[in-house]
């Protein structure tokens, strides 16, 4: 998996998903608006030559701020993974619930173009050959997951409730 | 146990919770703004092919309130706001609150004064500010708009994490024109904006039992901003006299309190008698200096509101130091009142109108600029001085633009002069 971005720590959701565009909430329609701002990155985005599975490599606290799950819906949309250092908490609930891929990798080193295998324990950087270890999603994440996401995992409680009824 | 623990446990049915339990509180009150259309829009999705009709788990507990584009900039927010007011039409929504000159407002001030908020909710928002509701004694957190919708199908948040505690004690007085402003962003700058993260404050002390509903509404609301999942004011005479007065609530009140024993991730201790006024520089609300640091910084616009620093107190203060001067030539000056009833009041004591004459916009209830989303736009390099709560790069929609945080004295001191001000120079 190829890192196509690098970022800093703190990257805002407004970085992410500039405000202004916050009337359109579709996960089919933000996409478009990912990293707005950075008009060479969305370019790249918009012009289809960043492919499915890449990464985007950050710092600590990334998508701190608003809880404007069009943050996670733009990026999920061009099936990005995001590998970094720590995750804001807002943010990081709203990836677990769409199903964006997220890494938590507190010691990440890795520079745009270098190829990570990213393992559950453990990112390799086959560039560097340095491994980095990766700190589980604890099970409550996990396992809305595994049911695919919070809208069918919402599902199934509600059925089980209305069987319980 | 904490208070956020205490109120966790009592919402989920279980006697006892620590940090890292999982547990499935009911929510007390569930609450959306503009973006309600994208919860409506997964509400719709989670029982898409189920047998039966997507129903609100219990419509008094739902609000909705708009603000964020009121009223609409385009088409588009019209149109999401138009599907918004029929389904609360539908739902029979009570805490509906449009777009309106008497009951309208920004959420996070609707909320308190209508006597929504109570100590020892649950309360959860489609907002990261929601931790502004910590002010009441409630836990009170932001989350997305799919786990809205999850909340609005089950009445309950699924696999919430019980968040550690960290105790923030502050006591001393503080100096004139330093206030809740100058101390969030003081608590922001020592511990950097992911310092609280997936955790909650706390706040006790002297300086917190003697500081007003709106004081605590500030410390609470910007505890997000340094991470915090909530920000939590142990609910006191204080909290019943709002409730009580400014917002009309005659039930008993529970002034659920933290135990004795409670066990807190670390304690901060602070002598806010010993703040300058202090000011967030671009772009992070933790990079936090003096004002003495700043001081003489050049400003092409102030904004004077927000959930924030939007209340009748914040406008006081302004007007108190506008009053019969002059907006700097070559400076904007923007207010936005945080609710209808906020407007009127200042309107009546007069301050609206000495903000007029001094030659700034009064704008109406609302976001306002704070998000770049609406109004209030800034040009390409420049700055502005605002009373909001976030200065990231783009915030308030120009990339090319810088934010400085402030108190509203000091953003009040600021427009007079056209560059950074300390208050205590004149006044």
């Amino acid at each position: 998996m190829q890192v196509t971005l690098t970022l800093a720590n703190d990257i805002s959701t407004d970085i992410i998903y500039p405000g202004r565009f916050m009337a359109t909430v579709l996960p089919s329609e933000t996409p478009q608006f990912a990293f707005a701002d950075d008009l060479a990155f969305n370019g790249r985005l918009k012009a289809k030559e960043v492919p499915a599975g890449s990464v985007i490599v950050a710092g600590q606290n990334f998508g701190c701020g608003s809880s404007r799950e069009q943050a996670v819906s733009c990026l999920k949309g061009h099936d990005l993974v995001i590998v970094a250092k720590s995750f804001a908490r807002i943010f990081l609930q709203n990836a677990v619930n769409l199903g964006l891929r997220v890494v938590v990798c507190p010691g990440i080193e890795a520079v745009e173009g270098d190829k990570l295998e990213i393992g559950a324990t453990l990112v390799r950087n086959l560039r560097s050959g340095k491994e980095f270890p990766v700190i589980a999603l604890p099970p409550s994440r996990q396992s809305i997951i595994d049911a695919g996401g919070l809208i069918a995992f919402t599902r199934q409680r509600l059925m089980q409730l209305k069987k319980a009824v | 146990m904490t208070l956020a623990e205490k109120i966790l446990a009592r919402a989920s049915g279980v006697p006892y919770v620590k940090p890292g339990d999982v547990v499935e509180p009911r929510v007390d009150l569930a609450m959306s703004h503009e973006n309600a259309a994208l919860v409506l829009h997964q509400f719709h999705e989670i029982f898409k092919g189920l047998a039966f009709e997507p129903q609100l788990w219990d419509p008094s507990k739902v609000a909705i309130i708009f603000d964020h584009r009121v009223p609409a900039e385009s088409p588009k927010t019209a149109s999401n706001q138009k599907r918004v007011r029929e389904f609360a039409s539908w739902q029979a929504i009570s805490k509906f609150h449009d777009i309106r000159g008497d009951t309208g407002g920004i959420c996070h001030q609707v909320l308190p004064e209508n006597g929504y908020v109570r100590p020892g909710q649950v309360v959860v928002g489609t907002d990261s500010h929601t931790t502004s509701h910590g002010a009441l004694g409630a836990l009170a957190f932001g989350i997305g708009a799919t786990e809205m919708a999850s909340v609005w199908s089950l009445g309950r948040a699924l696999n919430v994490e019980v968040p550690a505690t960290i105790k923030v004690v502050v006591s001393g007085k503080f100096k004139p024109f330093v206030g809740p402003k100058d101390l969030i962003l003081h608590l922001i700058g020592k511990i950097t904006a992911q310092g609280a993260n997936f955790k909650v404050l706390e706040f006790h002390g002297p300086t917190i039992r003697t500081m007003s509903t709106s004081g605590r509404l500030v410390l609470c609301n910007m505890s997000v901003e340094a991470g915090a999942t909530a920000g939590i004011v142990p609910a006191d005479a204080e909290t019943a006299r709002y409730l009580k007065e400014e917002a009309g609530v005659t039930e008993a009140l529970d002034l659920v309190s933290p135990d004795a024993d409670a066990t807190y991730e670390a304690v901060i201790e602070i002598d806010a008698s010993g703040l300058e006024p202090q000011i967030a520089c671009p772009h992070t609300v933790d990079n936090v200096k003096p004002i003495t640091a700043v001081a003489g910084k050049p400003i092409h616009q102030v904004v004077i509101g927000s959930c924030t620093n939007g209340r009748l107190d914040d406008l006081e203060v302004a007007a108190k130091i506008i009053r019969g001067k002059k907006v700097s030539s070559g400076t904007r000056m923007l207010v936005f009142p945080a609710s209808g009833r906020i407007y009127r009041q200042a309107l009546g004591k007069g301050y609206l109108g000495a903000f007029v004459q001094a030659g700034a916009v009064v704008m109406n209830p609302g976001c306002g600029p704070c998000l770049g989303v609406h109004e209030g736009a800034l040009g390409d390099g420049e700055v502005a001085l605002s009373t909001t709560n976030r200065n990231f790069k783009g915030r308030m929609g120009n990339p090319n633009s810088e934010v400085y945080l402030c108190s509203p004295a000091v953003a009040a001191a600021s427009a007079l002069k056209g560059v950074i001000t300390d208050p205590r120079e004149d006044h």
